[in-house]
């Protein structure tokens, strides 16, 4: 048994991003008979000659009619050995916010190049987003390689393009695969091919078997309180406990702990987890804390260990992904949701935007829609924050619209 | 996390996030095994307290009696506060209409019900037990799934969710849909079920029933249709799905305990929501239902 792993899959717009899910799916068994059926008769009726496998993920009436992607899928993939849950984001330069939506989670990302066009500008924009997001595992995945004629060349060319493009971002190291595929053929997904003679490496569904799960190592314990359950005991007396997941660390009981917003201490009297005590829990458990002292604590507070590392600061510089139509400036507000923390805080600077193919930051006084870029927040209330680099959780934020309520952007802080 | 962990406790923080962030939250209760699921993990997520929001079920009228029986006694078993809204009020006062013919089936009348319930109870979100593995256009939808104040879905207006952040602020009468078990398959929620001795109606395991072959399914012989007799056959079938008794399909089945009902599943290789004869009427029928304001 091995851990649930997230992948996101990237690619430019007829790369066949949906073909090779489909291909993935049909080859492990884990398309339904009924699935099957009603794809293999849309083939027929759209005269295609072959089984169209990207039909299987392509869900939306509004993309079947258009034949493309416009939001992202969530696929299950189950083998013998794990469970592989894969977001299936759109490739077209406009869903960059696709994108980071549906890689924010991943461990892995599988990004797809056609082999006839090798490295594209999109491909570029799809690499700097998975270092931005600190995806450590990327799969190159060059497909269509039957229209090159299974080419070595070409294959050790596009390699040693994407190898030459750039150093990642954050200083978060990256596994990077190569394989070369033919998602419509089917060679090097499940099956070893004869056409790739020269290709020694592993088909990709054993790299995919063989991705790991990473966390960011944290000596701080933080819990962010979700909600304040009052269980009343058989003596009738009513207890506090603080509902919420672990952010990263571990808790046990006995524990000195501080609260934030206030900055009271106190220690860890009980802990539940899932409907039943427990001494010890760890990053990502969802569990109930009941303290020693009573202090004022409420949805949005943060429990932490204590001693800590954490700095609380009114003041934060991100990496902003903008994901509204109407453009983020200077004076903008906002509400800033921070683990379960929801604040208000409001645009003090717009450093630049980042060219997405340099890597340049470029001065700008406004960010569009599927832009990334680096900006300075003025908080009305202190939040306990780390760099993203160094805690996924601690330092990744959204921003939602003050007046419409959508979510507008997503942060990672520098 | 392994995948059974991995899932429970996504659920659970998905469930606290409700509680946490709406006023009236409801839990949208079929009586069906995802249902039960959903009340089981909100048992454990809000323990040792009282589950903080209602059950509300949407009765069709057309249900099958063992699942109103078993809905009543995890009422009693799971300390929960439940609401009921009929279909047939909404026929009586004129806002839904009765379908006829031979296909008829009440279940796109539950949105005018639920829409006109979530009004009533100034409800702001209601949890459901939808999957995205149950259907292509279910596997874009999110976790927190935004209604306007006419219930409707809108695939482009649906919120980006980054990391674990749901954002569930509202403008007054708008309303969201939860998902807690999204991520699940048919079979995690069996194989949960058995880990956890969940207790599940007695229609979900092999049984003698009266059924009728209609469109390659044997359908559930009640009293809402009138079969010629020489069409009733006595067949033991089990049913994969609760839905509305007038179109929900069952299948040959001899598997009578949950360990064969598993068993079953791993061989069986038509999916959960084939045995859905409202899905089949049209090549999207389930996303343009959900553009209306079905759950």
């Amino acid at each position: 048994m091995k851990d649930v792993i997230r992948i996101s899959t990237a690619g430019s717009v007829d790369d066949g991003k949906s073909t090779l899910i489909g291909r993935l799916l049909y080859e492990t068994k884990s398309l339904k008979a009924d699935q099957l059926q009603h794809i293999e008769e849309k083939s027929i009726l759209s005269n295609k000659g072959y089984i169209d496998f990207s039909l299987v993920t392509d869900g939306l009436l509004t993309e079947r009619r258009q034949g493309i992607t416009i939001d992202v899928s969530y696929i299950y993939l189950q083998t013998e050995f794990g469970r592989y849950i894969i977001a299936d984001s759109p490739g077209h330069v406009e869903y960059t916010r696709n994108m980071v939506t549906g890689s924010s989670t991943a461990d892995a990302a599988i990004i797809l190049l056609d082999a006839q066009k090798g490295v594209s500008e999109q491909t570029i924009r799809h690499i700097r987003i998975a270092s931005l997001l600190g995806i450590p595992q990327l799969v190159f995945a060059i497909n269509k390689m039957d229209l090159i004629d299974y080419n070595q060349d070409e294959f050790d060319r596009i390699r040693k393009d994407i190898l030459d493009l750039h150093q990642p971002i954050n200083g978060i190291f990256q596994e990077r695969h190569f394989i070369p595929i033919s998602a419509l053929h089917g060679d090097n997904i499940v099956h070893e091919s004869t056409n790739f003679s020269w290709y020694e490496g592993r088909v990709l569904i054993d790299i995919i078997e063989d991705l790991k799960t990473f966390h960011s190592p944290s000596d701080d314990a933080v819990l962010n309180v979700q909600y304040v359950l009052r269980p009343k005991d058989e003596w009738g007396t009513v207890h506090r406990g603080y509902a919420g997941k672990i952010a990263c660390g571990r808790f046990t009981t006995g524990m000195n702990v501080t609260v934030s917003p206030g900055g009271m201490h106190s220690s860890v009297k009980r802990i539940e987890h899932l409907g039943e005590p427990v001494e010890i829990v760890n990053t990502d458990e969802n569990v109930t804390l009941y303290l020693n002292d009573h202090i004022d604590i409420s949805r949005g507070s943060v429990i932490v260990s204590n001693p800590h590392s954490l700095i609380p600061t009114t003041r934060i510089n991100a990496t902003i992904c903008w994901m509204e139509r109407a453009c983020l400036e200077i004076g903008g507000k906002f509400w800033i949701q921070h683990g379960v923390t929801r604040i208000l805080c409001i645009v003090s600077e717009v450093e630049g935007k980042m060219n997405l193919l340099t890597g340049e930051i470029q001065d700008v006084k406004r960010l569009e829609m599927n832009d990334l870029g680096r900006v300075q927040f003025q908080l009305g209330q202190q939040l306990l924050v780390r760099p993203f680099a160094e805690n996924k959780s601690l330092g990744s934020f959204i921003l939602i619209n003050y007046l419409t309520n959508n979510t507008a952007g997503v942060g990672f802080v520098l | 996390m392994l995948t059974k962990k991995y899932l429970e406790e996504q659920a659970v923080y998905i469930l606290r996030e409700v509680a946490g962030q709406f006023q009236r939250p409801c839990l949208l209760f079929s009586g069906g095994k995802d249902s039960i699921v959903l009340l089981h993990l909100s048992k454990k997520a809000f323990w040792p307290g009282k589950i903080p929001f209602p059950l509300l079920h949407i009765d069709t009228g057309h249900n099958f009696p063992e699942t109103i029986i078993h809905r009543d006694y995890l009422v009693k078993k799971y300390d929960v506060d439940l609401e009921i809204a009929y279909v047939q009020d909404s026929i009586d006062r004129g806002t839904a209409i009765e379908e006829k013919g031979k296909d008829a089936s009440r279940n796109i009348l539950q949105t005018t019900t639920l829409l006109e319930t979530i009004e009533r109870l100034k409800i702001d979100a209601c949890v459901g037990g939808a999957r995205r593995d149950e259907e292509k256009s279910r596997a874009k939808e999110r976790v927190f799934s935004v209604r306007d104040i006419f219930g409707q879905w809108n695939e482009k207006l649906q919120r980006p969710e980054v990391f674990d952040f749901l954002n569930g602020l509202i403008r007054n009468k708008e309303n969201v849909r939860v998902f807690p078990i999204s991520n699940w398959t048919e079979l995690d929620v069996w194989e949960y079920i058995r880990d956890q001795h969940i207790e599940i109606p007695s229609i979900y395991f092999a049984h003698k029933r009266k059924v009728y072959y209609k469109n390659g399914q044997w359908m559930p012989v009640s009293d809402l249709l009138h079969i010629s007799k020489n069409e009733i056959k006595t067949k033991q079938v089990r049913f994969r799905t609760v839905g509305d008794l007038s179109c929900t399909a069952a299948v040959l089945s001899e598997a009578n305990d949950i360990d064969s009902v598993i068993k079953e599943i791993k061989k069986s290789s038509f999916s959960e929501r084939g045995a859905r004869m409202d899905d089949k009427r049209s090549e999207g029928a389930l996303e343009e239902r959900k553009k209306v304001g079905y759950f």
